[in-house]
């Protein structure tokens, strides 16, 4: 239960499309304590304050992804996030930024839906193994190729924190680019041509100066900002050495 | 009103819910599917099931062992012929999400690992680190998106089950974007929606988890079987519910009281072994820790009640011990307990001892099906923990449900699909109606009524605690009784709720008072049919009714809805090669 002698101030980010013209921050004050996260704090708002304050949120332990937002100004999970590494200073919650808003905290993930399906990222094997002839090997060292790039919870914080997105929204983006080079990185898998194709002809890559900012915000411990440099690497090896050169050839 | 059409509609995008659009786009790419989920597919509950799944692969076991180890785990209370389909089938399934990518822990040797569970004869759970239900949602996630004929309705909350013509044809469901009701017709639907751990206030399950396709059947008239099966686990976070995997046992944790003496060997679990000690065979399959869920948290309440647990600033809680792991085998098997330790207990299992307690994790119980996933409504089924089947009985096994929601998901969208092409859609007009009928309800009922006094958050609060307290671990006649008609009031009071948002777009207002209705069905079906259950067995245990009654109660209950409380109605189990039998673990 929340220590009632004490408070904080949170200033939300408030639009309501059939009554805003414009956004705006409103001021609640919630009881503090020491185990509430962000996200208990918004839930009491909304069972005790205001109603009509909307966010998403699910599993309330970090591994769902709902709940990603702007917490003085640092993309975060408010599931993951403790009152107390602010307190006693108010705490301004916004929507991710980068992302279209719906409501409130509700923003529009549709872009990036469509950005993982055109990468493929999904197992495509190398040779056709039905079932039946038993599972594929795969050794831990195989699996430790690229285990850490299936981390991603598809939270979006990368997304938010990421200056290429933040300016050419047509950027494939880190969380894509992640789960493809995953199945890239996959022993069982026999596509990685195909999705180099898709990721090098996206300008946004070469315009990623690895600067990490999406790695250093990933609650999961994902480092996609390892994955493009890698994709970079692939991609100027092959694919993008025979594109890259012709191209600059043809001069005017 | 415009109608969206599909030949079959999944209500559910969890891995219940994909695996059946797997199934369907591989059986016929030639059907239209519609999966309409009131979350974005891959923040499903699914995502937060940690251990693993089981299916036998190994040289050492056997079909046999592993549909033996279900039913005595089960209490003898699932039905066998659906028990040994699950378990012959359950290989298949594994092996199939091993060729979509799952990223399966190996042995040295390249082949799949697997770890020892909670009530299993022989090692046979598939596990993903500690994050199995994560891999394997995302792994089926991704693989829906290969599928054309595949059209998601994310963020849309089903309200009502279109009925026509003796079949279901569909939802009417609200576009959470737009706020509007649209009907989303097909020819056969599936509900994959999961449990309703929600109507307890100490729960792993996530906030989605209310109940809504248990409560759309329930008001189709089908019924909800064996609800007063309710699953503590032993081992949650006190405070934020959050599960410590039953893996953190598997791979050697041990509990202990406030005394460091592990209380199980005094409940019937078996002998300790020296858990330090390499050679002395723990963890010892069946034995203590892994012995079953219902029977462990039990034990917890009576070593409370013995005064031997720990007092904490969230209830009382024991030791989960795993230090002696090390570090290196904690981060390579159960990194994510550490992490969860780590940030919501501010604990370092590798140095402390994590506090943990029981806390309501699954329910056995749901739609009513056989053993194809369909219902008593033709053209309606249900898989995954929403549907039971049933094949977890009184009790399930860990690392039963990952497995079960695929095997049964497959079958599902397998038998939709057959359903679909065989049944033209019929009463289109009438169904649209319906529809429309749903949006004024919905409307009248919520956005635009006045004067009401009765807050969601209230409501909700006191479910949870009348729930606690009248249907928890250990249950009895008086305070049951007291629950039973306490759900009932509230349910009248559910009629005077005010919305804090009565707008469109948007409305989680709107989405969290028709979940506190479905909790309500839920709640009186779990509350009433536990009434009825004059005896002990697996996870339903009555202080006034202690033993099993194999005489009277070998039998599911079958809970309908009726004006008032619900009729709750009982049918055989079926028993094939297994003859119930005394239960035992560790000796």
């Amino acid at each position: 239960m929340a220590d009632s002698t004490k408070t904080c101030t949170l200033e939300v980010f408030r639009y309501h499309p059939e009554q805003d013209s414009e956004p705006s921050l409103q001021k609640y004050e919630v009881p503090f304590s020491e185990d509430w996260v962000v996200l208990d704090a918004l839930n009491h708002i909304k069972g005790e304050m205001d109603g009509g304050v909307t966010y998403r949120w699910s599993c309330r332990m970090g591994v769902c992804g709902s709940c990603g937002m702007m917490v003085n100004g640092t993309p975060r999970l408010a599931c993951s996030t403790f009152l107390k590494e602010f307190y006693p200073s108010p705490i301004r919650i916004e929507p991710l930024g980068g992302f279209p808003v719906i409501r409130d905290l509700v923003v529009n993930l549709d872009d990036f839906l469509e950005k993982l399906t055109r990468v493929q990222a999904w197992l495509i094997p190398k040779e056709n193994h039905p079932e039946v002839n038993g599972a594929l090997k795969q050794t831990p060292a195989e699996l430790a190729d690229y285990k850490q790039f299936s981390m991603c919870i598809n939270c979006m914080l990368c997304y938010a924190a990421c200056p290429v997105y933040a300016q050419e929204p047509h950027f494939l983006g880190p969380a894509a680019i992640t789960l493809a080079h995953r199945y890239n990185l996959d022993s069982r898998d026999g596509a990685r041509a195909a999705r180099l194709d898709v990721i090098s002809s996206d300008p946004g890559v070469w315009e990623c100066a690895v600067i990490e900012e999406c790695s250093a915000v990933c609650p999961k411990g994902v480092d996609p900002a390892s994955a493009i440099k890698q994709v970079k690497l692939e991609g100027a090896t092959d694919w993008w050495r025979g594109m890259l050169i012709p191209k600059e050839k043809r001069g005017g | 009103m415009e109608a969206y059409t599909h030949d079959v509609l999944i209500v559910g995008g969890g891995g219940a819910g994909l695996r059946a659009a797997i199934a369907i786009g591989e059986e016929n790419p030639g059907l239209s599917v519609g999966v309409l989920s009131k979350v974005y597919p891959m923040r499903s509950h699914t995502v937060s099931a940690e251990g693993g799944a089981a299916a036998v692969i190994k040289p050492n076991d056997k079909i046999e062992y592993h549909i033996k180890d279900t039913v005595t785990g089960g209490d003898w209370m699932g039905d066998q012929d659906a028990i040994e389909y699950f378990v012959n089938e359950a290989p298949r399934e594994m092996l199939q999400l091993e060729h979509w990518g799952c990223p399966w822990n190996r042995d040295p040797d390249g082949s799949v690992a697997v770890r020892t569970f909670g009530g299993m004869t022989v090692d046979r759970t598939w596990f993903a680190a500690d994050k199995t239900g994560f891999h394997l949602l995302h792994s089926l996630f991704q693989t829906a998106l290969k599928y054309n004929n595949l059209v998601r309705y994310d963020e849309w909350f089903a309200t009502r089950l279109l009925i026509e013509d003796g079949r279901c044809q569909g939802v009417a469901a609200i576009e959470l974007l737009s706020g509007q009701v649209r009907p989303v017709l097909a020819r056969a639907v599936i509900l994959c929606t999961g449990g309703g751990g929600r109507i307890f206030p100490f729960t792993t399950n996530a906030a989605i988890k209310t109940g809504d396709g248990m409560s759309l059947a329930y008001h189709a008239g089908v019924a909800l079987k064996d609800m007063e099966f309710v699953q503590y686990h032993p081992t949650g976070l006190p405070f934020t519910g959050i599960l410590i995997t039953e893996a953190a046992r598997a791979e050697g944790g041990v509990l202990v009281n406030k005394d460091g003496y592990r209380y199980l060997q005094d409940y019937d679990l078996g002998t300790p072994l020296d858990y330090r000690d390499p050679n002395s065979g723990h963890p010892k399959n069946k034995n203590m820790e892994l012995g079953p869920r219902d029977r462990l948290s039990q034990a917890f309440m009576k070593e409370f009640d013995r005064g031997r647990t720990i007092p904490g600033r969230h209830g009382h809680v024991v030791h989960l011990d795993v230090r002696h792991l090390g570090e290196e085998k904690i981060m390579k098997k159960i990194p994510f307990v550490r992490e969860l330790a780590k940030n919501y207990a501010g604990v370092d299992p590798v140095h402390e001892p994590i506090s943990v307690r029981p806390v309501v994790h699954y329910m056995m119980g749901g739609i009513d099906t056989n053993r194809f996933a369909a219902t008593s409504v033709p053209g309606l089924y249900a898989a995954g923990e929403c549907a039971c089947v049933s094949i977890n009985g009184a009790n399930r096994l860990g690392s039963n449900s990952l497995t079960e929601l695929l095997v049964f998901g497959a079958m599902a969208g397998r038998q939709a699909a057959q359903f679909a092409q065989d049944h033209e859609l019929r009463g289109k007009e009438s169904l649209i109606r319906q529809a429309e009928d749903e949006q004024r309800r919905i409307t009248q009922q919520y956005l635009t009524k006045d004067g009401g006094t009765e807050s969601i958050a209230g409501l909700k609060a006191e479910l949870n605690s009348t729930m606690e307290a009248g249907a928890g671990i250990y249950r009895t006649e008086a305070t049951m009784r007291t629950t039973c008609e306490e759900v009932q009031k509230l349910k009248e009071r559910y009629r005077n709720i005010q919305l804090g948002d009565r707008t469109h777009s948007f409305n989680t207002d709107l989405v969290a008072a028709l979940e506190l209705g479905s909790l309500l069905d839920v709640a009186e079906t779990v509350a009433q049919s536990a009434l009825q259950r004059q005896e002990s067995r697996g996870a339903h245990q009555r202080t006034d009714f202690p033993k099993r009654d194999d005489e009277k109660f070998l039998q599911h209950s079958l809970a309908y809805q009726t004006d008032g409380e619900p009729r709750v109605d009982y049918r055989p189990v079926v028993i094939t090669n297994w003859p119930p039998a005394e239960r035992v673990y560790g000796r």
